[in-house]
């Protein structure tokens, strides 16, 4: 209307942010609930299992074995056999990790055969987990006849987050700006000098980060280490890595029998005497540490690297 | 354009065609370089500068699908170094490059200089001090640096960046610079600093510069060529191109135009 005073349309022009505005304030209560009923469930969870669990947890607990008694009961076999398992894991899947994803995203033609390898990769990452035992009960334990030992779990989880440390591997490769490629080629570096005194470092974090991750995820894992046959009652400890006399390493340990933390948990939960359900939670609450701890460490790395770098 | 008028050649296109895949980005280019003389290549967004000039140091190769189909020859050996049997890493050693944005690595000052001589297998510690301090100096950064060699090259300003990019090819002893649009990331100071340096380098090494900036082309250049659409339309000296251009498309182009 051409004979509109500019005050009314300013008036216009506030309503109607008022209007619009109230969909803010719809959203930002719809959304503290969805908030809150996530974050009150998980704490409830626990505080629940640190209520029963805490009474639970001395020197005592972390140096016992498991016994019929559930007073005397402790994770001594499942944290080794945790730390241990965890070793192999590391120790195989990083380097198998880390070299195929690199190789797939520097060394590697781009085709079709790449694509449908990075296709299959991050599918792989969403297989369930059991799947992943089953294929290590044949390959592991029968065919390589690896029995079922902590080399066998330790493997097993390996394959398990390999598609992960992979896919990751490559994002933070890919992060790294071609301008700091095309510098180092252009001062005469190789593809091999370029990859491993620039690509890799700048990436650690990244990669470390992924691993971490990975590992987490790893730690916790149960099925696939029941289908390739851990105990879940032992009594005894592998054989120590070290020795007092010439070799002084030793590798008797791989071949041991062994359970983990979280199969060693899911043995006391299924127990009938509520008794047995608090040594679960002990052990569940020194599971939530542990992993807690290596999300930490993942978050510091990523910092401590990050700092230095800036694109 | 002669020979003689020129001086010493240190490089020279012939009949150069380069391809992205299907697409003709260089039409037959024929273009010579002085030795120890600044040739500028300028011309509009598209026009195929930066493309020539990473011809020079064979940075097409690294991803898949480029095709060259002409020479450019390497004096005063007489190499033709596009050819399939010329390993681009060699090229690659004996000309520099410095790039449109400062890339420094996220390294110490002292690092980010010195890797082209680790590359070349240098170690020994007395050796590489010299040549840094020497290439630090030669991009006129020393003064600025030297106290701060181990504090990373993020921390420099934008424009000692560039600068430490320059010492970071220069360490090397390179025959021939490629500068790609080395200031358009600066501001005026800094550009200023950097023309003055690479005014400063002709009289150690031969430089190919790209450059959006006519001016810039007109204030440090010995000769300019005009491209445009993946040709030469026109190469001289920079005084001739810019006060008496032969070409019409070249005219446009300077008096503003186009482009």
């Amino acid at each position: 209307m051409p004979n509109q005073s500019p005050t009314q349309s300013v008036q216009a022009i506030r309503a109607m942010v008022v209007r619009h505005k109230r969909w803010d304030i719809i959203f930002s209560i719809v959304g503290l609930f969805a908030m809150l009923g996530g974050i009150i469930t998980l704490a409830a969870l626990i505080v629940g299992m640190a209520m029963d669990g805490l009474p639970r947890i001395s020197w005592d607990f972390f140096t016992s074995f498991p016994s019929r008694h559930a007073a005397k009961a402790g994770i001594l076999s499942a944290w080794v056999g945790t730390t241990l398992v965890m070793m192999i894991t590391v120790l195989s899947a990083v380097p198998l990790g880390v070299a195929a994803g690199v190789y797939l995203e520097e060394y590697a033609a781009k085709n079709w055969m790449t694509d449908l390898i990075e296709i299959n990769v991050t599918n792989l990452a969403g297989v369930p987990s059991i799947v992943y035992g089953l294929l290590a009960l044949g390959l592991f334990v029968y065919q390589l006849d690896l029995g079922q030992s902590v080399l066998a779990a330790g493997l097993t989880l390996a394959i398990l987050i390999l598609p992960v440390v992979i896919v990751t591997t490559r994002e933070a490769v890919r992060s790294i700006p071609l301008t700091i490629r095309e510098g180092a080629f252009a001062l005469g570096a190789t593809k091999w000098q370029t990859v491993s005194q620039h690509v890799l470092p700048y990436s650690t974090a990244g990669i470390l980060t992924g691993v971490i991750i990975a590992l987490s995820r790893a730690i916790g894992e149960t099925a696939p280490l029941i289908t390739i046959g851990a105990l879940t009652y032992i009594a005894f400890l592998p054989e120590s890595p070290f020795k007092g006399e010439f070799p002084y390493v030793s590798f008797e340990w791989m071949s041991s029998a062994f359970t983990v933390m979280p199969i060693q948990m899911f043995n006391w939960v299924s127990r009938p005497q509520e008794i047995f359900h608090y040594n679960a939670a002990a052990a569940g609450l020194v599971l939530i540490v542990m992993t807690v701890i290596m999300n930490a460490l993942a978050i510091y790395i990523r910092y401590h690297f990050r700092k230095r770098i800036k694109w | 354009m002669s020979e003689n008028m020129m001086g010493l050649l240190k490089s020279e296109a012939k009949s150069l065609n380069f391809y992205y895949g299907e697409y003709q980005a260089l039409k037959n280019i024929n273009l010579t370089i002085a030795e120890k003389r600044i040739t500028a290549l300028i011309g509009p967004s598209g026009c195929g500068k930066s493309t020539f000039l990473r011809c020079f140091n064979r940075m097409h190769d690294l991803y898949p699908g480029n095709r060259y189909d002409g020479e450019i020859m390497l004096y005063p050996d007489d190499v033709n170094i596009l050819h399939a049997k010329i390993d681009p890493i060699e090229v690659r050693m004996r000309i520099g490059m410095v790039f449109q944005k400062p890339n420094p690595f996220p390294k110490t000052v002292y690092e980010n200089v010195a890797y082209g001589l680790r590359v070349r297998g240098i170690s020994n510690r007395r050796k590489l001090d010299e040549k840094v301090e020497k290439a630090l100096r030669g991009a006129a950064l020393w003064n600025e640096v030297k106290d701060r060699l181990n504090s990373l090259a993020f921390n420099l300003s934008g424009g000692q960046q560039q600068r430490l990019c320059i010492a970071r090819a220069l360490a090397t002893d390179p025959e021939m610079m490629l500068f790609d649009e080395p200031t358009s990331a600066l501001d005026p100071i800094a550009t200023a600093s950097i023309e003055e340096l690479i005014s400063q380098l002709k009289e150690q090494v031969t430089i190919l510069i790209v450059t959006h900036n006519m001016q810039q082309a007109a204030r440090v250049s010995d000769y300019t060529a005009f491209m445009h659409m993946g040709e030469v339309v026109e190469f001289s000296n920079t005084n001739t191109i810019f006060t008496n251009p032969v070409q019409k498309r070249t005219e446009d182009y300077i008096t503003g135009r186009y482009g």
